[in-house]
């Protein structure tokens, strides 16, 4: 069918304004920020906890145990994560001397916290926790002032070897708000005043704790030989 | 020329699921939240191939046959028509597989699938209205 030239001429303008409100399109929906809502406030339902005691290094028969109330966009937290943190592992957590239990505490002030302590959560998903919150706070730099946390923190996911599809499902669906506002609860009962603060037995220690303060802290309430024997710590 | 407009908006639809896969667009616009749940279900990708791929690599294919067949030489030769009419059909087949699969194993509908699911069966009504001409001409002659 050979087609009249006028006909052909209605074609190709129709064509071209498909073709341009396509890419149009496509460029729209390329230049939004990708992300993904992690709701404040929520209501904390009975299943958002359940089983659930923060995250936890090092072996069950520690005898001294330290709750980190942490926020994954505070420089601060940044620095004992990246700085002390290694320390306190090899000396104190490999060794059996310490339970490290980590706790979010997203400040309102810090818009990424909690959508990198749900990132956090669902690596969780996939026991990869204590991997990505290394890349969150090791990376922090790069997705505090960032338009596009979402996609930063995909590319860790990615980087680390998750289920990126199992990975979009658990941020979309933001099924750990409800753990993450629990957390952020308790440390508000506890009267945690700053991040990062460190809670041993009932008592709370905030500012800038580094590893010497804390071997100090641990050798004090349990000398050497105190220690279990046995240290089941794991990344 | 249909069939070059309906392969076209269906080549938007499939690069924006496959963009969404890649991570590249955020979340879907998609009013139900059914779109997430089929995209990331386990019936998103065939033999380890992305389905959005796949309908994406369909829709250019059927695109240049059909750009292709609008030459004036090609016009009378019903070739052309008839692998358009083979894609598109398999298009179609493999759109109520897929449909299906929405329907009674996912329980989610997404609504840019079943967008596509429509332009490829318009593209194979327009493709077997146009293969008519032909047939015609065989019953005349």
């Amino acid at each position: 069918m050979a087609a009249e030239p006028g006909r052909m001429k209605g074609f190709y303008i129709t064509f071209a304004v498909v073709a341009v409100v396509g890419l149009g399109a496509i460029a729209w929906v390329l230049s939004r920020p990708s992300t993904v809502e992690i709701p404040v406030n929520v209501t904390v339902q009975p299943g958002d906890t359940a089983g659930f005691q923060g995250y936890v290094l090092g072996s069950p028969d520690a005898p001294v145990e330290i709750t980190e109330f942490a926020d994954y966009q505070c420089p601060f937290c940044q620095t004992f994560a990246t700085m002390q943190m290694p320390t306190i592992e090899d000396r104190l957590i490999k060794t059996g001397r310490l339970r490290f239990r980590y706790r979010d505490f997203p400040l309102p002030m810090h818009p990424h916290s909690r959508l990198a302590a749900h990132a956090a959560a669902c690596a969780d998903d996939q026991h990869k926790y204590w991997p990505m919150h290394d890349r969150l706070y090791q990376g922090q730099g790069d997705w505090s002032e960032s338009d596009d946390a979402t996609a930063i923190f995909r590319g860790y996911a990615k980087a680390l070897g998750l289920d990126v599809a199992a990975y979009d499902a658990c941020m979309t669906s933001a099924r750990y708000a409800g753990r993450i506002q629990a957390s952020y609860d308790l440390g508000v009962r506890y009267g945690v005043p700053s991040t990062p603060t460190m809670m041993i037995g009932d008592k709370l220690y905030s500012g800038r704790l580094d590893s010497d303060a804390i071997l100090h802290l641990v050798d004090s309430l349990a000398p050497v030989g105190a220690a279990a024997d046995s240290a089941s710590h794991s990344r | 020329m249909a069939v070059a407009l309906l392969s076209l908006v269906g080549l938007f639809v499939s690069l924006y699921l496959y963009l969404y896969k890649l991570g590249k667009v955020g979340a879907l616009v998609c009013g139900t939240g059914g779109c997430e749940t089929v995209q990331l279900s386990s019936w998103s990708r065939v033999f380890g191939i992305e389905v959005s791929l796949i309908g994406l690599l369909g829709y250019a294919l059927l695109l240049g046959i059909a750009l292709y067949s609008l030459r004036p030489t090609l016009a009378e030769r019903p070739g052309p028509t008839r692998l358009l009419a083979a894609l598109a059909g398999g298009g179609v087949a493999f759109s109520i597989y897929l449909t299906s699969l929405e329907l009674f194993v996912i329980h989610a509908i997404c609504r840019w699938c079943v967008a596509s699911a429509i332009i490829i069966t318009a593209i194979f009504v327009a493709v077997l209205l146009d293969s008519r001409r032909f047939a015609s001409r065989v019953v005349r002659a």
